[in-house]
């Protein structure tokens, strides 16, 4: 996108967790706008606050100190206006409910009329690659397709910005391949805005057009690399020179973080 | 199938261990009648056979004891009195006689259901109480832990006299017995089940700016059914117990209650142990029904 609206701004962003142990610098002058239609990695040891970023966007845990803005409002204003669909590491369906009612779950929430709810399930079921799957119970189907499920969840209510925290850190590597394909095109179809915690460097140069590499104690952006790579990805590119390079300074980025602890 | 025989094989280990245990506490009584009847029994006179060991004495007078197991009135009556107690009270008499242990159950098992019922809506209420607020769980909460550690034999009595004094009588005081007994395991399996969801899920609905009405009816409360169900089971056994319970100082004249009561005013101890079987069988089939309807609604559920 060449219009650079910004929809996610944080400044000078600090969280400080008081503990037994005193307190706990999770976030220290985090500064990062986020531009519409943009996907955000952030990846780091754990410890290093990135996850606890993506909550902060979400509104489940509240600054100490800085300025936050998300579509032009702050963090929880645009949680109560449903601005964004996060996706957590466990897929964490409702066992009770089907999979097009795990779906429906924020949609009835939400208030949606039933005739909607149907039809926004079946879109998202289709966008996920779950279309007959909708009837199943969640333990009918495998660990990748729980998840699918879950990030169908996240979408169906049509929120601009997608927040996903390790979504595929538990599957295996295959599977894991196949979805990060299945999110690129996801994401080339609805044109979403996506911050996606990760603790793997090719999942995240893989998949972003920015990566925002962090490192702990305190918690805090140690680079920001805008990748060179096109929307268009094939899983192969992944053997391409430009890829490898990416990949090397993400990784650089990573060590000098873990250096000057 | 395959577990049938380890099943049958510790009934009948019981039933013999029984019909053993018979021989030991009848023997005394058994001889007693023997000599009274003119037959020679080692020693003569009861007073020099009452410090004697029951088993020197069963081994002495050997022909006494098959007698063991076929007494009107024994100290302990063996496993086939018993059933034939049982079944002699049950199908053999019509279900409105007096004697018939169908009607005794019936009433106790009326004041059992509706006990239940009182007892799991008043658990589910307070424990509902108890997640959102934490005023209750605070104040509620220790009392309904002191409740239970008053023995219901001592309170039973005062219940039954303040509803009376109050124009209360009939099943509704043995009721809220078994309603005192019940909502105990109700309050304790819903609190844990209400509160069972992760942090995570309540994140979810945080992030849906979804209400607390919408997260209890949404996931909280499914959330608990199977917490529930176990819950249940305990209290439907406890209410029976309740129910018992209730009928003992009433000197009432019907229910499984009354008839332990009648059966150890007249040394009918067949009674006795046919009333307290009739009760245990009354609560496994109950807890048997909790658990298909448990099966049923969690299969519904997609949770089975």
């Amino acid at each position: 996108m060449d219009n650079h609206e910004e929809v996610i701004r944080a400044d000078r962003l600090d969280l400080t967790f008081q503990t037994n142990d005193g307190p706990v610098h999770a976030l220290r002058d985090v500064n990062l706008t986020i531009d519409k239609g943009d996907f955000v990695s952030f990846i780091g040891p754990s410890g290093c606050g990135k996850t606890t970023f993506l909550r902060c966007i979400a509104a489940l845990e509240t600054p100490t100190g800085g300025m936050l803005s998300v579509n032009g409002m702050t963090a929880d204003e645009a949680r109560r206006a449903r601005a964004y669909g996060y996706v957590f590491q466990a897929a964490g369906l409702y066992p009770w409910r089907t999979i097009a009612g795990n779906i429906r779950l924020p949609l009835e929430i939400m208030g949606f009329s039933r005739d909607e709810q149907v039809r926004r399930v079946n879109d998202v079921l289709q966008l996920v690659d779950l279309e007959g799957f909708g009837g199943k119970y969640p333990w009918q189907l495998s660990g990748g397709m729980q998840q699918r499920a879950s990030i169908a969840r996240a979408l169906s209510f049509d929120a601009d910005i997608l927040l996903m925290d390790e979504p595929f850190g538990a599957l295996d590597e295959i599977v894991r391949d196949h979805l990060n394909e299945q999110l690129l095109a996801l994401w080339a179809r609805t044109g979403k805005t996506i911050g996606f915690v990760t603790h793997s460097i090719p999942e995240a140069v893989y998949l972003s057009t920015r990566i925002v590499v962090m490192s702990p104690r305190p918690g805090r952006i140690t680079d920001v690399i805008e990748s060179p790579l096109p929307r268009e990805r094939p899983l192969d590119i992944r053997e391409s020179p430009e890829f490898i390079e990416i990949a090397h300074r993400v990784r650089e980025g990573l060590r000098a973080g873990h250096g000057d602890v | 199938m395959r577990s049938v025989l380890p099943v049958l094989t510790v009934v009948a280990v019981i039933v013999a261990l029984w019909y053993a245990a018979c021989v030991p506490m009848n023997i005394k009584g058994v001889l007693t009648e023997a000599e009274r009847a003119g037959a020679a029994v080692q020693p003569e006179g009861a007073g020099a056979r009452r410090d004697l060991p029951a088993l020197r004495l069963a081994i002495n007078n050997g022909f006494a004891v098959p007698a063991t197991w076929a007494q009107d009135r024994p100290r302990l009556p063996a496993p086939h009195q018993v059933a034939a107690e049982l079944w002699d009270t049950t199908a053999m008499k019509k279900i409105t006689s007096k004697r018939s242990l169908v009607y005794h159950g019936w009433v106790t098992l009326s004041a059992t259901l509706l006990g239940f019922a009182i007892g799991t809506g008043l658990g589910i209420l307070l424990a509902v109480g108890i997640v959102h607020s934490r005023v209750m769980d605070m104040s509620v909460m220790p009392w309904a832990i002191v409740s239970q550690t008053i023995p219901i034999i001592a309170l039973a009595p005062m219940i039954i006299v303040v509803l009376y004094s109050i124009g209360v009588q009939g099943i509704l005081p043995k009721a809220v017995i078994s309603a005192y007994l019940s909502f105990f395991p109700v309050v304790v399996g819903m609190v844990k089940g209400l509160r069972s969801p992760d942090a995570m899920q309540l994140d979810l609905l945080r992030t849906y700016n979804a209400g607390k009405a919408q997260g209890f009816w949404k996931l909280r409360l499914p959330a608990s059914i199977p917490y529930l169900f176990a819950s249940l089971k305990i209290g439907i056994a406890a209410s029976l117990v309740g129910a018992i319970v209730g009928e003992l100082p009433t000197g009432a004249v019907a229910g499984l209650g009354a008839r332990l009561l009648a059966g150890s005013y007249y040394g009918q101890t067949v009674q006795i142990w046919a009333a307290l079987f009739a009760a245990a069988i009354l609560a496994a089939v109950l807890v048997g029904l909790l658990g298909l309807l448990q099966r049923l609604v969690l299969t519904r559920m997609g949770m089975a």
